[in-house]
């Protein structure tokens, strides 16, 4: 055996490799990509989550909307103060103000207080729930607790307790998941600061929504006419509170005689 | 010479389907099969990619390998073909074609080393196969490895909102599924021409 029957084979591999290379390296200058280098900038500000709360796929999506189409950093809910300015910082724009949110379940008709239309038995998922008839609850603007909230929640703060969920204000980082993908639009983003909120989301009146929840808002003026503040509006028979003029005094909570408000 | 064409197509797409009867490629089946869009794109890639392989492995065989008596290096040159063409149509795609790219994301890289387009240079070779043959074949077998992962990623849109037992959900379900699939083509190995 010759040192030749080495020596060939090795050339000839090393020479194919050698132009193939070659041919790569000519392809990577003549197919480059020019990439806006902001968007990694803008990516590494970003939370990282990737929680799908701001409507787009993913935070790598979400940076590439601010830096190419303006988007708004504050359309992500989970951006912190410092990130915001940071982001703001590299694109040149001015910063806008951040309020931390957490989400409220309007909802308290849980399974001793609610009644049900019809018994439910098929694949856990609000929204193929919602399709059969607006859902199994007599109520058609509460929660079913079949918990595709839950199933969305990328920090495990809900939770389903007794046929409703629930959300752990803890936990909770406002990113807005779970009021995307509820099919009652019965969770809400409320700042941080706001601990009275209004815990029913039946635009029923009131002598309808007593028949099948005992602990529904019927719209029966109480709060209005407590509030020092004026901060509670009556709307489609259901109270609302103005964050801006709420002074979590709680004295709504206190007239409600049904006590669907929190404190 | 027709009737060969069309056997050829039978045996590659149907009794012989890479992944369902040899088992190659099952990466990016059970990878890329979430979805019929990326699954759609994922079997051109690999069909552009097999094809185009074919050709220049080939080449290599007859024209390098051959003449120079090292056909025992076959394994090492086809990779060598093989990595460099899926790095060329990796640049090519992201410059041409971005929302493919955006779509295929980490998967494009997976075929430089998928033993699906490696099988199918070898097989080519193995049945000595003349040029037109090989590229006929490797185009059918990828259009086979497409009507898999379609098929199997439009089941699996289904699966998603079934209820299946904890134990089973995600892989396990998506591998019995295989199973049941790959059984169902068993029935075309009666095929003989």
């Amino acid at each position: 055996m010759s040192i030749t029957s080495i020596l060939i084979p090795a050339l000839i591999v090393g020479l194919l490799g050698l132009v193939f290379g070659a041919l790569l390296g000519y392809a990577s200058i003549k197919f480059k990509v020019e990439k806006d280098e902001n968007i990694d900038k803008v990516l590494e500000n970003l939370p990282g989550a990737n929680c799908g709360g701001c409507g787009f796929a993913g935070c790598a999506a979400m940076a590439e909307a601010i830096v190419l189409n303006g988007e708004k950093v504050t359309k992500c809910n989970l951006v912190s103060e410092a990130q915001c300015a940071s982001i703001a910082k590299i694109l040149g724009i001015k910063t806008e103000k951040v309020v931390k949110k957490y989400a409220v379940v309007k909802c308290l008709g849980c399974k001793d207080v609610a009644i049900d239309k019809y018994d439910y038995e098929g694949i856990c998922d609000c929204n193929l729930a919602y399709q059969l008839g607006g859902g199994p609850k007599e109520c058609e603007y509460g929660c079913m607790g079949l918990g595709s909230c839950v199933n969305v929640c990328r920090f495990g703060a809900i939770s389903i307790e007794n046929g409703i969920a629930k959300v752990d204000k803890e936990k909770c980082t406002g990113c807005g998941a779970c009021a995307n993908v509820c099919p009652k639009k019965v969770i809400d983003l409320v700042s941080e600061t706001q601990f009275v909120n209004v815990l029913c989301n039946s635009n029923d009146k009131g002598a309808v929504v007593k028949n099948y929840c005992t602990q529904g808002c019927i719209g029966c003026m109480l709060c209005k006419k407590n509030c020092p503040n004026e901060a509670v509006i009556i709307e489609n028979n259901l109270a609302h509170i103005d964050e801006e003029k709420c002074t979590n005094c709680g004295e709504c909570a206190k007239a409600c005689p049904k006590k669907v408000i929190s404190l | 010479m027709i009737g060969k064409f069309v056997s050829i197509a039978i045996i590659a797409i149907l009794s012989e389907n890479f992944v369902l009867a040899k088992f190659l490629g099952i990466c990016p089946f059970l990878g890329v099969s979430k979805k019929t869009d990326t699954a759609i794109g994922m079997g051109l890639a690999v069909t552009f990619v097999m094809t185009f392989a074919s050709i220049l492995t080939y080449l290599t065989y007859y024209y390098v390998l051959v003449p120079f008596n090292i056909e025992y290096l076959q394994t090492l040159a086809f990779i060598l073909v093989i990595a460099f063409l899926v790095q060329f149509v990796e640049m090519f795609v992201a410059k041409m074609v971005p929302s493919l790219y955006a779509a295929l994301g980490i998967y494009l890289p997976l075929i430089t080393t998928n033993c699906a387009v490696l099988g199918a240079a070898i097989i080519n070779i193995e049945k000595m196969y003349s040029l037109p043959e090989t590229i006929w074949f490797s185009f059918c077998s990828a259009i086979g490895f497409t009507v898999a992962i379609v098929l199997f990623a439009g089941v699996r849109e289904r699966l998603e909102n079934s209820d299946i037992p904890k134990a089973l959900q995600g892989f396990p379900i998506a591998l019995i599924t295989a199973g049941l699939i790959s059984m169902a083509f068993l029935g075309f190995s009666g095929l003989s021409f």
